[in-house]
Formats: structure tokens, C-alpha cells, sequence
């Protein structure tokens, strides 16, 4: 028997969509959370803990993108000619988003308020559709062969808008919980404060759409609830619940780092989560991984790449993120 | 849509958000190594105007760069958007070079870019300058690559098209593709002569305003040599191009000289200038020298090329467009080998900093760079047309099945936004460039970092006067 390249491909991809989420989900959750925090120099603070390395967790993004055109081509055409409407809007917020890094700084003071605006809104924009994009992915495309046979508009429904404003909820907190790591003083406390409400948020989310995915899709019923599945299964809402009762305890101390670590953890076992449910379904109901892979010849030419290189690209990031580390205090702009 | 089909509609979309974001990249590029270079002479001779003029040029660096991925993030996505047909059946080609641009390049820049524009006094000046030299790496790896997929595409080979999709079987040949070298020297060279052009400018501009700083002429004088290296290379290395494409897309070239009639055995002519009518099937008003052509073309006194109607109707680029977009960029070649040689002319005695005519001609050439590569990509893509692989799969092929409505609607949006953001960013950078280099000689430069750093204002809530009337809703 060969390699299995799909299989590591989709790990690869899988990894690099994780690890997009959990890093830009930080980024794009200070600009959640900024109508929440008026002070400028409190602002320029939250922008500051982020700025160095913002650029390096979008590129995630571009590695889930690049990696799903050069492994599973067909994927990626049927994906993003159906997603086109949010994927535009997605990337209209990151847009607005990620120019307010240097704008806000450079504008003049009477038109900061503007990129303040544009880089909450553009924060919310993105987030709110890539919820969208989850929840289509999760209800599954209308394909032919290579050709997207669905609507413009099917995107568009009470499931996945629900998953949009949940997202929201997600990333809110994984900025929170970041900023406690890295602020101090009357702002972390502020952050402290508003993880809680944002956890309980976080997990009614998680338990809505655990509950209303099964209901409406058989097949993922099937796959939890069925035995033996189940006794494996059973541990990832367990893990969620216990993480985030200590989630909660540890947001009522005095904890610097644990509460962003617990969150990312919570992420975690939601996207696994969804793994589980979706697996092997690349474009969900019908086309698997398999179907969908680009020649081995691709596949094989950019695994060598992927396999050296990701490690190597893991060191310097480490170290990037090394190198600014500490807390972040108000007028030590890096600017 | 007011009559454009979704084709019209996808290639406009993906032709204005290409065309934004090439220009940034483009000075990235170029400035990333002036970046470096400046470095290397900082901790080299130590002379404090080498650092001045970093910490100046790393600061439109910042700005530009955060343009150039927001823009690069939208082409990333578009192949899929608007291309599907075109990514299912050639991803196996591009994808995989987009991948390796993101391992190699993407994240090598963003991994030290970071430390690059913060980390001046975090990291020592061996590690920060080991920073800004793999930023520049990562700038001209991302231009490889890319370029690597754009040439496989106009000159594709070392595939074979198996159940109807295009599987690789000899990467070698399909990244050292026969228009691969060629192109990447190009635009390498393109954007080098770009930034030169605008950093001479801006050095242009302060010295008219009476800014006559060792900073400030540091920046015009190294910039002209830049220039007078690099404009009469490009030209050499273009020409070169143009061999390459006369053998591989005749089609192409053809449309670039607005040449119809195939006259084997006679020499032909170079059109100056000419309008050539694609429905007439003629180049009228043409102005001729003749032999030029050939000279040009073929580098010999009676050499053959192809007229456009020896091709199809079907299979003819647009050559009113590209006979156009090709003497703009070539003629603009000419004035920058013409300008970096006055300033070589105006060395002796420092003329070249006072001469106020050349100033002024430098100032107007700023844009010219971005002009001719502009230029030079609309040559290109639409010289390939009808093609998108050329040869392989026609345009109206690749184009996904959106409605002309939706396409409309982003095509609105892209526009509204573009011109927003990028028009402020650019404002911005104008700003900053016309702010000039601040000169200083303290050993310690953060702490003059000053610009951004506003005072603190804890009572902004509050009128400034404590006896001003506090305003009721109304703008302050
Ligand atoms: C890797 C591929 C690639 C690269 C590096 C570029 N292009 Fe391109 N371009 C395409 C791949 C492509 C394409 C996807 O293949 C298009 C869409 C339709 C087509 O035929 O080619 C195209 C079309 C296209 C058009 C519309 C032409 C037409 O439809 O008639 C313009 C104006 C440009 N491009 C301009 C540019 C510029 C300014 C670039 C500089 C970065 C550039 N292209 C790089
Ligand atoms: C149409 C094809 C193109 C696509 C799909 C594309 C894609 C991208 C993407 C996704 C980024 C952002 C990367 C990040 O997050 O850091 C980017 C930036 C960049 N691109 Fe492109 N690009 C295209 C054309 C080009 C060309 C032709 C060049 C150069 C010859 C180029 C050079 C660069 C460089 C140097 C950057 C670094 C960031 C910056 O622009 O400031 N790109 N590109
Ligand atoms: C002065 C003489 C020049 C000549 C003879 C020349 C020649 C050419 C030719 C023949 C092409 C089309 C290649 C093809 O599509 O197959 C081309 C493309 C291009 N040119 Fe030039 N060029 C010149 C100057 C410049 C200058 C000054 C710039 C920019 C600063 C520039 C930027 C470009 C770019 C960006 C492209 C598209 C990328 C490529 O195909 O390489 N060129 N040039």
C-alpha cells in the first residue's frame, strides 16, 4: 500500500485551518472587543500586543487556501464559487481590518475615530462570515461533477447565521483571554470581567449547534449516537464542560496565562468536534477527500515542501512571538 | 449587466484587483532590499544618515506591506471565486506553486516583519538586520514563484492533460517553463526601477522644497545610480523577452506591433505610432521606419514575423489595447535610461542636487515605474488572450457560473473599497514621505520615535476648557 496522500493532506490542511483560527481568532478578537473599551490609549494597547504578529497568523489563511487549491483543486472550486458571496464579504472585513493596523496610527487624531470604526467593523465583518461559511460548510453543497449547482443566496440561512454570530462569540473571547495575558491593570480587569459572559456565550453556542446538527443531518446522528461511537465520542462535550467550569474558576483569580490556554483548548475540541462530524466529507454531504484530490503528482511535490518547511516556519514564529513577549503597557508603542 | 457577460464582468473584477495589488508588492519588493542595503551600510560605515534613512523608509515600508496582503489576500481567493473551472482543471500546476510561495515566502516575510518595524531595540543589530534580510529574501522568493505559475500559464509544459484535467509530470519543466526566466528578470528589474523612481522623487521633492539635507540627497543620489544600473538592463532584458515571446506567442507579438500581413522574405517595419482596428483587420495612421521591425524583433536586417490575420479571428489578442500598453511602457523605458543619464551628466560639482529643471523632471518621473509595469502586465495578460493556459484552455473556459448580478455587486463593492482604502493609504504615504527623514544623533533612536506617541489623554471624554459649555450631542 502507498501513502495515503489525501489523508495527510487534509491533516496538513486541517492543522493550518486550526491554526488560523486560533490565531487570527485572538487578532480579530481585540477588534470584537473594542466598542467595549472607549480609551485611546488603552486602544492603542490592545492594537499593540498584536501587531507584530498579525500579518504571520492571517497567513494561515493563505496556507488554507493555497494548500486546498494545490491538494484538492476540485474542493477548492466548488467551495469557493459557492461560498462567494460571504468568502467576498470575509474578505472585505479583513480588508478594513488589516489596513487600520498601520492607518489608525498614521491618520490624523480627528480621523482616528474612523480606522477605530473600520477595524472593530472589519472585525466583525469577518468574523460574522467565516461563521457563515462554517455553517453552509456544515449544511452541505449542491454539486455536479466538478460544478457548484446551488444558488447565490444558499448560503443564506437561520443556521449558518447562527453560526456567524457565534464565531463572534468564540473570538470575543479568545481576545479577552489574550489581553488578560498580556495587559495589566484596570484593562485586563475589564477583560477578566467581560471572559465571563463570553464563555457562557461560547458554550451555549457550542451546545446549540451540537444539538441542531444532529437534528437536521442523520448521517452526523448517526455518527455520534450510534454504538460504539459513542463511548469514543463522549469524552469531546465532556472535555468541553469540564474546561470550561475551570475556564470560569480560574477568570475569578488571579490567572495571567491559563484562561488564554483554556480557550484555545475550548476551540480546539469544538473544531474536532466538527472534524468528527463532517469526516470524510470534504464537500459535505457527498464528495470525500479522495474524490477530490488533485494527481499525486501535485500532491507528492507539495507535501516534500510542506513536511521541511512547516517545522521550520513553526521555529520562527515561536521565536517571533519570543521576542515580544511580557506585557504590552499603555505609551509603549512599538509604533 | 448593462451588457457585459459574466465573463466581462469576472475578467474586470480580477484585472482591478490584480492591477491594485501588483503596485504594492511592487515597491515592497524594491524597498525590502534599499531596506537592507541601508542597513548593511549602517552597521557597515555607521554613519548615522544610513540610519535616518531606514527608520524613514521602514515606516512607508510598513504601510505599503499592510496594503500589499490585504490586496494579495483577495487574489489568493479569486482564482477560486472567479475562476473555478480554471482551478479544477489546472490546480494541480498553480496550486502547488501558491503553496510553496506561502511555506517559502509568505511566511517568511510575515514571520520577520514583525521584528523588522518593533524589534529595532528588543533584538541586537546582527539579529534585527538578519531580519530585514529575510523579509527581502521572502519578497523576491514570493516574485519567483508567482511568476513561475503566471509563465507556466502563458508558456505551459512538463504536463499532460489525463481525465480531462492537467496532471504534472516534470516540475523542472514546468517551473523553468521557456518564458520563466525571462519574465522574473523583468519584473524583478521592474520593481527595482519602480522604487528607485519614487524614492529619487521623493528625494527630488524635498530638495525643491529647499530640504537640502545629507539625508535627503543620500536618497536622490543613490537612487539615479540605481537607476542608471538597472533602466538600460531592463531594457536588455526586455528585449530579450520579446525574442522569447515572438518564439512561443507569435500571436502576441504580432498584436503588440499592430502588424496584420504576413510578408515572408520582405523585412518589416517598425509602427511608431498607429491605431490598429480589430474589426478592419488593418493598423491605421501608422507611422513606419522600416527594417526596424525586423531588427527589433529578430535581431536580423530582413526577419519574419507573423501578421495577426495568419491567426484566426478567434485566437487574436486585442491590439488596439496591447500596441498601446506596449510603447507606453517601453517608451517610458527610454525615459528613464534618458533621466538617469542627465543625472550622471549633473554629478561633477553636485549639480544633480540643484539643478532645479532635473529636480523637476525626477519629481514628475516618480510615478513613471508604476506606470510601465502596469503597462508591461496589461502587454502580458491581454496579449495571451483568448487563453488563460495558453493554448491549453480559452478564458471562457476557466470563468465560474456566477450570475452577471452578483458579480456586479462585488465588482461595486471591490471598487467603492479600493478606491477608499488604498486611495487613503496612499494619501497617507504621500504624507509620511513629504514629512522627510528626521535627523538625529542620539546613540539611543527609540526613544525619538516620537511621532506616534500622542500624549495620553485621560480626559478626552471632557470639553478641553473646563468653563467651554459641555456640548450636547452636537460635533465638537
Ligand atoms: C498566476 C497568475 C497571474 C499573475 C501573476 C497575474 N495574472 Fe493577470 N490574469 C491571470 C493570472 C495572473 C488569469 C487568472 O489567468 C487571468 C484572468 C483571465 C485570464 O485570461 O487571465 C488574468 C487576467 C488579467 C487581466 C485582464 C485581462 C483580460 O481579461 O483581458 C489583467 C488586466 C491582468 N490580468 C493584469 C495583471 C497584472 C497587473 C498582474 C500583476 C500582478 C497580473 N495580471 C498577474
Ligand atoms: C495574480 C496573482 C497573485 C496572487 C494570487 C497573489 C497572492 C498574494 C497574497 C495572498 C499575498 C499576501 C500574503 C501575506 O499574507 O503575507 C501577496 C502578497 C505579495 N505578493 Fe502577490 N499575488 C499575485 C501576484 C503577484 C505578483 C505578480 C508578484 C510579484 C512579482 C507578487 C508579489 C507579492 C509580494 C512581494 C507580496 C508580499 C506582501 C506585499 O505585497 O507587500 N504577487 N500576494
Ligand atoms: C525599455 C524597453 C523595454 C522592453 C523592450 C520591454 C519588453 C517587454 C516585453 C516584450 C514584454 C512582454 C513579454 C510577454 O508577455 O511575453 C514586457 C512585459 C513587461 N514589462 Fe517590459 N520592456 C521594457 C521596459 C519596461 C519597464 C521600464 C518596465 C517597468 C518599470 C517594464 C515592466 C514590464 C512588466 C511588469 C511586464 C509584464 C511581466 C512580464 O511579462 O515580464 N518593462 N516587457
Amino acid at each position: 500500500m502507498g501513502i495515503d496522500l489525501p489523508l495527510i493532506w487534509i491533516a496538513i490542511i486541517g492543522f493550518g485551518l486550526m491554526m488560523y483560527v486560533i490565531m487570527d481568532g485572538f487578532d480579530l478578537g481585540i477588534g470584537i472587543l473594542f466598542p467595549f473599551v472607549r480609551d485611546h490609549d488603552e486602544r492603542d494597547t490592545m492594537v499593540n500586543t498584536v501587531a507584530p504578529v498579525w500579518d504571520g497568523n492571517e497567513t494561515w489563511l493563505v496556507l488554507g487556501g493555497a494548500g486546498l487549491l494545490a491538494a484538492f483543486p476540485l474542493a477548492y472550486s466548488v467551495l469557493l464559487s459557492a461560498l462567494y458571496l460571504p468568502i467576498l464579504f470575509m474578505l472585505a472585513g479583513l480588508i478594513w481590518r488589516g489596513v487600520a493596523f498601520e492607518f489608525r496610527f498614521k491618520a490624523d487624531e480627528n480621523q482616528r475615530w474612523f480606522w477605530d470604526h473600520a477595524f472593530a467593523w472589519g472585525s466583525y465583518i469577518a468574523t460574522f462570515f467565516q461563521g457563515v461559511c462554517l455553517g453552509t460548510y456544515i449544511n452541505g453543497f449542491h454539486v455536479d461533477g466538478p460544478s457548484y449547482q446551488g444558488g447565490a443566496l444558499d448560503w443564506l440561512t437561520p443556521f449558518s447565521l447562527f453560526t456567524g454570530a457565534g464565531l463572534i462569540a468564540a473570538y470575543g473571547l479568545l481576545g479577552a483571554t489574550w489581553l488578560i495575558y498580556k495587559t495589566e491593570g484596570d484593562l485586563q480587569r475589564r477583560m477578566r470581567a467581560l471572559s465571563q459572559p463570553a464563555t457562557l456565550a461560547l458554550l451555549a453556542v457550542t451546545g446549540v449547534v451540537s444539538i441542531w446538527t444532529p437534528l437536521v443531518h442523520p448521517d452526523v446522528a448517526r455518527r455520534w449516537f450510534s454504538l460504539p461511537n459513542l463511548y469514543f465520542l463522549i469524552p469531546v462535550p465532556v472535555l468541553v464542560l469540564a474546561t470550561s467550569v475551570l475556564l470560569l474558576k480560574l477568570l475569578r483569580g488571579d490567572a495571567q496565562l491559563r484562561p488564554f490556554l483554556l480557550s484555545l483548548l475550548l476551540l480546539f475540541l469544538g473544531y474536532s468536534g466538527l472534524l468528527i462530524s463532517l469526516w470524510p466529507h470534504i464537500i459535505p454531504p457527498s464528495v470525500t477527500i479522495w474524490d477530490a484530490a488533485a494527481p499525486p503528482q501535485s500532491m507528492g511535490f507539495a507535501l516534500v515542501g510542506a513536511l521541511f518547511i512547516i517545522p521550520i516556519i513553526l521555529v520562527y514564529t515561536t521565536w517571533a512571538y519570543y521576542v515580544f513577549r511580557g506585557k504590552v503597557r499603555a505609551g509603549e508603542g512599538y509604533h | 449587466m448593462f451588457g457585459f457577460s459574466a465573463l466581462d464582468l469576472a475578467r474586470i473584477q480580477f484585472g482591478f484587483t490584480v492591477s491594485f495589488h501588483i503596485v504594492f508588492p511592487a515597491i515592497t519588493i524594491g524597498l525590502a532590499s534599499y531596506l537592507a542595503v541601508l542597513e548593511a551600510l549602517w552597521l557597515l560605515v555607521k554613519r548615522p544618515v544610513y540610519r535616518d534613512l531606514y527608520r524613514f523608509w521602514l515606516q512607508i515600508f510598513a504601510l505599503n506591506f499592510a496594503m500589499g496582503v490585504v490586496s494579495g489576500l483577495v487574489m489568493a481567493y479569486e482564482f477560486g471565486t472567479n475562476w473555478s473551472y480554471f482551478s479544477a482543471f489546472a490546480g494541480g500546476v498553480t496550486g502547488p506553486l501558491l503553496a510553496y510561495e506561502v511555506l517559502t515566502a509568505f511566511f517568511l516575510e510575515a514571520g520577520f516583519l514583525g521584528v523588522m518595524l518593533f524589534g529595532w531595540n528588543k533584538v541586537g543589530p546582527a539579529l534585527h538586520f538578519f531580519a530585514t534580510l529575510m523579509v527581502a529574501l521572502g519578497t523576491l522568493i514570493s516574485a519567483t514563484w508567482i511568476l513561475a505559475s503566471n509563465s507556466w500559464m502563458q508558456t505551459p509544459q512538463g504536463y499532460e492533460i489525463i481525465g480531462g484535467r492537467i496532471v504534472p509530470v516534470d516540475w523542472l519543466k514546468v517551473i523553468f517553463n521557456p518564458s520563466f526566466p525571462y519574465r522574473l528578470l523583468h519584473m524583478t528589474m521592474a520593481a527595482y526601477l519602480a522604487t528607485a523612481l519614487f524614492v529619487g522623487a521623493s528625494g527630488a521633492w524635498h530638495l525643491l522644497k529647499g530640504r537640502d539635507e545629507p539625508a535627503v540627497r543620500k536618497m536622490l543620489s543613490m537612487a539615479m545610480w540605481m537607476i542608471l544600473l538597472v533602466a538600460p538592463l531592463q531594457a536588455v532584458i526586455g528585449d530579450a523577452h520579446g525574442l522569447n515571446t515572438l518564439k512561443y506567442q507569435p500571436a502576441k507579438i504580432a498584436a503588440m506591433e499592430g502588424l496584420w500581413v504576413d510578408t515572408p522574405g520582405e523585412a518589416v517595419p517598425l509602427i511608431l505610432f498607429g491605431l490598429p482596428d480589430m474589426a478592419a483587420e488593418t493598423t491605421r495612421y501608422a507611422i513606419e521606419i522600416p527594417h526596424l521591425g525586423s531588427l527589433i524583433l529578430t535581431h536580423s536586417w530582413n526577419g519574419r514575423v507573423p501578421g495577426l490575420k495568419s491567426f484566426a479571428a478567434i485566437d487574436r489578442p486585442n491590439s488596439t489595447v496591447v500596441f498601446w500598453t506596449f510603447r507606453v511602457m517601453a517608451g517610458l523605458g527610454m525615459l528613464m535610461i534618458l533621466l538617469a543619464l542627465c543625472g550622471l551628466a549633473l554629478r561633477p560639482g553636485g549639480r544633480i542636487f540643484r539643478n532645479r529643471l532635473f529636480l523637476r523632471v525626477a519629481l514628475l518621473m516618480g510615478p513613471s515605474g508604476l506606470i510601465a509595469l502596469l503597462a508591461g502586465w496589461i502587454t502580458t495578460e491581454m496579449g495571451r488572450q483568448p487563453w488563460v493556459v495558453y493554448g491549453v484552455m480559452r478564458t471562457k473556459d476557466a470563468v465560474s457560473t456566477h450570475s452577471p448580478m452578483a458579480l456586479a455587486t462585488t465588482l461595486g463593492l471591490f471598487v467603492v473599497m479600493y478606491v477608499l482604502v488604498f486611495g487613503t493609504g496612499v494619501g497617507y504615504l504621500v504624507k509620511l514621505v513629504a514629512k522627510g527623514p528626521s535627523i538625529h544623533d542620539d546613540p539611543h533612536p527609540n526613544e525619538a520615535e516620537i511621532p506616534h506617541k500622542r500624549p495620553a489623554r485621560p480626559l478626552s471624554a471632557f470639553p478641553d476648557r473646563p468653563d467651554a459649555p459641555i456640548p450636547s450631542g452636537g460635533t465638537r
